[in-house]
């Protein structure tokens, strides 16, 4: 039988109940090739549940360093007998079944084109520990010992990381060491070189952190200003309000007082905490809030509020699978139309499609930015899998000479100076116009804010050409804004080609890889990774050097080429979209498969004209 | 239409305030509601009490939500900002503006159909997390801007202009008030400028969630017989627990009361409300008798005015968050960035 021979470049896949205590142990064996120089991938999946219903956690080892789901599995640790028929169906042939064989399982519960690894997790685990949850508990442990000992881990990595997460807690350092050195002893000695997949030290990390996008943004709001957070709990974004709230609880209290430069607020739904974020852009604090799409379905009234009255806001939407609830606990990016053109009327709003966690870290900072620049709603575009899982990124950076845009506000100063004021004047030919904080001058430098249509000078009027002139103004500041929003990322094959790939957000390390493989493959592909909208020219010029563009996307409706077509007037022939959206993130495997389909029926040579068939 | 401005002379006999401000300077524009409208003699009030109460105009920020109501902080202290915001959600837009700066004052204007119905939950909300504003419901029992719908605090059995029934309860926005935490909780009439301006001045320095429903009757949807919210029936059902005097510290009391039945409620802020008892139980720091209170006359009836319920001792949003004393909206890099050596060491955490 064949058998998966492979170093430091395997996908191993876990297999647990919710609530089983398996998530700290599993993020344990992630960490172990880390700290051996290993680059892996690990992402979560798991149901919309606390407790109960089957998780898994799938770790991708890759000394290549790529950080994209590959898809297939050679190493199933099943834990869990209710989907252990499915598990067993996913495992690659020649790969492995590691299980706990405490109980016979019959035959017919196997597949003869993998290797079965038992061992009696229970029956141990049964021997030492008496208190059920603690049973349950160590039984994790002590697997992560025994895949230590298979995959050749080195102990004392494993060790260190347990002396770390204990430190302190004497009480639970012991049992959690003992746990695993009776599953490395165990499978040392009777489980030897039953797996081909080995772990070997190597220089694959660098100086790269490993972090969750949803942290990532917390801290980055905490770097670009943020003081005012309101946010209603909704999978996958809690995590991201709540870094907020721990970063600044370490990063944003003042020493002397102890009181704090930030005000979170769980609101009472996301209406309010859209209103809340309103209020305080208004009001002139670095406002955002964190949600997710039925989130934004929600937010939208105020949304077409803070366009057309010009208020920053700054949104992150953590996407999930949409439509309605959903899948809350899967990914996808299907909230690009939704939020693009959130709201009744005509608007259209500058959208941040980060890639990975330090752009997260990036593109929170500089939303805040954006947002005061262009008195405007700025909303980043995660989604669940940059968002929740943990994934190898550069580490964070921040110049200290860098310093806040707060836009274009008057001050009492400029007032008194006579500096003329009309909260809606284009003074500057840039379509923003200056704005003043409440309470900034006795006399003058005061407007009435309002939803309602109003001349340059902020005055209720319903005049036509008046309402006309205000809204080809917000367009033109869209205009401005192409230039100010982070600019795409060409990256060129190096040959002449026809074929051009566009992509955006948590696409980039699936395409990444995707690219070498179609280079292999003898497919020649430029891509561009979009980072925001607007689209600057550079979009509209990648378009023009190719013939056919893929579009790859992870939602149903091509989302994004539809923007393409409508704002750029692309051809809809040349714009091919490869879309992924089964809540799964999309892998290398699928790109490569899908534009190499096409590229070869593109290529067929055409029959000549005139000449009969 | 747009707007129409309002002459800027003043007659020079205009008595000023103690900042050498007339009336006039508290005025905003002219008023687009009909004649004789509640809500434009709740602006007067409005007008009066700040005056009064020596407050520079361009220190308040006006909020409203959507309505005849609240469209009128475009008619007074015209110098301030304000923010006409979205239906029912002014609550959380005032909670964000007051976080971002709590040194200004902050005014909530609000009507019927705007906090009891498409707005209740952030109306509840905003009194639970006690955030330091005065909250003015302009409350009449009826859509005005739709033209004479019921509102949700149309009496159980009154009668619509057109004669229909209403068959529904009424939601009680003093009530609810003074259940989800509010501090201080009044109830005026637009027709009584007497009573209204110190209620409202006192709900002005209250320093927590202030909440003053204001019946102020619509002259045009809701001013028949059949009404619980005409001028009529209000004046023939007006039950004061109360005349209230408000003095903006303790040292200012220079009128001095017959003995009995008038109580003072210092308040920490050094404020003193002043209370000649009408009604000689009624205890006006008792929130249990105030719920109590309210709930009796409701039931046979009557409308109970006046300062119904403070909490002397009441705390705001910001104290609750512990956040520091400079507005956020004034804080910059230096006070808010970690700086690069912090990011380098949380980097190294992250290994």
């Amino acid at each position: 039988m064949k058998r998966i021979e492979a170093v430091n470049d395997f996908v191993i896949k876990f297999a647990n109940v919710n609530g089983s205590g398996s998530a700290s142990a599993n993020e344990l064996f992630a960490k172990s090739f880390l700290r051996m120089g290993i680059p892996v991938s690990p992402r979560n999946i798991f149901p919309s549940n606390i407790q109960g219903l089957p998780t898994w956690y799938e770790v991708r080892v890759t000394e290549a360093g790529w950080l994209g789901r590959r898809g297939g599995v050679d190493l199933m640790v099943a834990m869990n007998p209710q989907t252990w028929d499915q598990d067993v169906r996913e495992i690659d042939p020649g790969g492995y079944l590691f299980y706990d064989d405490t109980k016979p399982l019959p035959k017919s519960k196997f597949r003869d084109d993998i290797h079965v690894v038992g061992m009696p997790l229970t029956e141990i685990t049964n021997a030492t520990f008496t208190d059920s949850r603690e049973r349950q508990l160590f039984k994790n442990i002590v697997y992560i010992g025994a895949l230590a000992a298979l995959l050749d881990i080195e102990p004392g990595v494993i060790a260190e990381l347990i002396g770390e997460q204990y430190k302190g807690k004497e009480k639970l350092l012991k049992p959690n060491l003992n746990a695993f050195q009776m599953g490395y002893h165990y499978a040392e000695e009777k489980l030897k070189d039953t797996v081909g997949l080995k772990a070997k030290r190597a220089y694959g990390v660098g100086d790269q952190i490993f972090i969750d996008g949803n942290s990532a943004a917390g801290l980055g709001m905490v770097y670009g200003g943020a003081t005012v957070c309101a946010w209603y709990p909704i999978t996958p974004s809690s995590s991201l309000a709540e870094a907020f709230q721990r970063y600044c609880a370490r990063l944003r209290v003042d020493k002397d007082s102890g009181r704090n430069r930030h005000a979170i607020v769980q609101a009472e739904d996301e209406l309010a905490s859209i209103g809340i974020v309103v209020g305080a852009g208004w009001n002139g604090a670095r406002a955002f809030t964190a949600t997710s799409g039925p989130g934004i379905s929600l937010m939208t009234e105020f949304i077409g509020l803070a366009y057309f009255a010009e208020i920053p806001v700054t949104i992150v939407d953590v996407q999930r699978g949409g439509p309605s609830t959903g899948m809350p606990t899967r990914t996808q990016q299907s909230d690009i139309l939704a939020c693009a053109y959130a709201s009744h009327g005509d608007t259209k709003h500058v959208l941040l499609f980060p890639e990975d966690p330090y752009e997260c870290f990036e593109h929170a900072a500089a939303a805040l930015d954006l947002a005061d620049r262009l008195q405007t709603p700025v909303f980043v575009m995660t989604d669940l899998d940059i968002g929740m899982n943990q994934r190898l990124t550069k580490p964070f950076t921040w110049d200290d000479a860098r310093r806040y845009d707060r836009g274009k506000v008057m001050t009492a100063e400029q007032l008194e100076a006579g500096k003329e004021f009309g909260r809606y004047l284009d003074v500057d030919g840039d379509g923003i116009p200056y704005r003043t904080y409440p309470g900034t001058h006795p006399t003058k430098g005061s407007f009435f804010t309002r939803g309602t249509t109003r001349d340059r000078y902020a005055r209720y009027s319903e005049e036509g050409s008046v309402y006309v002139d205000n809204v080809q103004r917000l367009l033109h500041k869209f205009e401005t804004a192409k230039a100010l929003v982070p600019q795409p990322v060409l990256h060129e094959c190096g040959k002449k080609t026809r074929f051009g790939a566009i992509y955006y957000g948590s696409t980039s390390p699936a395409m990444a890889e995707a690219i070498k493989a179609l280079e292999a493959a003898g497919i020649a592909l430029d891509t561009l990774r979009l980072r925001a909208f607007p689209f600057s020219e550079a979009v509209t010029d990648f378009i023009a050097e190719h013939d056919q563009v893929f579009v790859v996307e992870q939602n149903r409706d091509a989302q994004l080429r539809t923007m393409l077509l409508s704002e750029l007037n692309a051809d809809p022939a040349k714009l091919m979209p490869v879309l992924h959206f089964d809540g799964t993130p999309i892998t290398a495997r699928f790109i490569a498969a899908e534009i190499s389909e096409r590229v070869q029926i593109l290529n067929v040579s055409p029959i000549k004209k005139g000449k009969a068939a | 239409m747009t707007y129409i401005t309002k002459p800027r002379l003043h007659h020079p006999t205009l008595k000023q305030n103690a900042l050498g401000f007339t009336r006039r300077d508290y005025e905003g524009k002219v008023s687009t509601l009909c004649a004789g409208c509640g809500h434009d003699s709740i602006s007067a009030a409005l007008i009066q009490a700040f005056w009064e109460l020596d407050i520079e105009p361009h220190r308040v920020a006006k909020l409203s939500g959507i309505g005849c109501s609240s469209k009128t902080p475009d008619y007074f202290l015209g110098t301030s900002h304000g923010f006409n915001t979205v239906h029912g959600r002014m609550p959380s837009v005032l909670t964000g503006a007051n976080l971002a700066n709590g040194d200004l004052i902050y005014i909530g204007v609000s009507g019927d159909g705007d906090s009891a119905s498409i707005g209740l939950g952030q109306f509840a909300h905003v009194m639970r997390r006690g955030v330091n504003m005065a909250y003015i419901l302009e409350n009449n029992g009826v859509y005005g801007l739709t033209k004479g719908q019921f509102s949700a605090t149309a009496d159980l059995g009154s009668r619509s202009k057109r004669g229909v029934e209403n068959t529904d309860s009424a939601v009680d926005t003093v009530g609810l008030a003074l259940l989800m935490g509010a501090s201080y909780v009044a109830r005026g009439f637009s027709g009584d400028k007497e009573q209204l301006v110190p209620i409202l001045k006192a709900a002005i320095a209250h320093p927590g969630a202030a909440f003053v429903d204001v019946i102020s009757p619509c002259v045009a949807f809701n001013n028949h017989t059949g009404s619980t919210k005409s001028y009529d029936y209000v004046r023939e059902h007006n039950e004061a627990v109360s005349r209230l005097d408000f003095w903006p510290s303790r040292e200012s009391i220079t009128v001095s009361y017959e003995a009995g039945g008038v109580i003072e409620v210092p308040q920490h802020d050094g404020s003193v409300l002043k209370l000649r008892k009408l009604d000689g139980s009624y205890d006006p720091t008792d929130r249990v008798e105030a719920i109590n209170a309210t709930t009796r006359a409701a039931a046979k009836g009557e409308v109970l005015t006046g300062l119904l319920y403070v909490d002397p001792s009441a705390e705001d949003l910001h104290a609750h968050l512990s956040t520091v004393e400079t507005p956020f909206n004034r804080l910059g890099e230096k006070e808010l960035c970690p700086g690069s050596a912090m990011l380098h060491k949380i980097n190294a955490s992250l290994r």
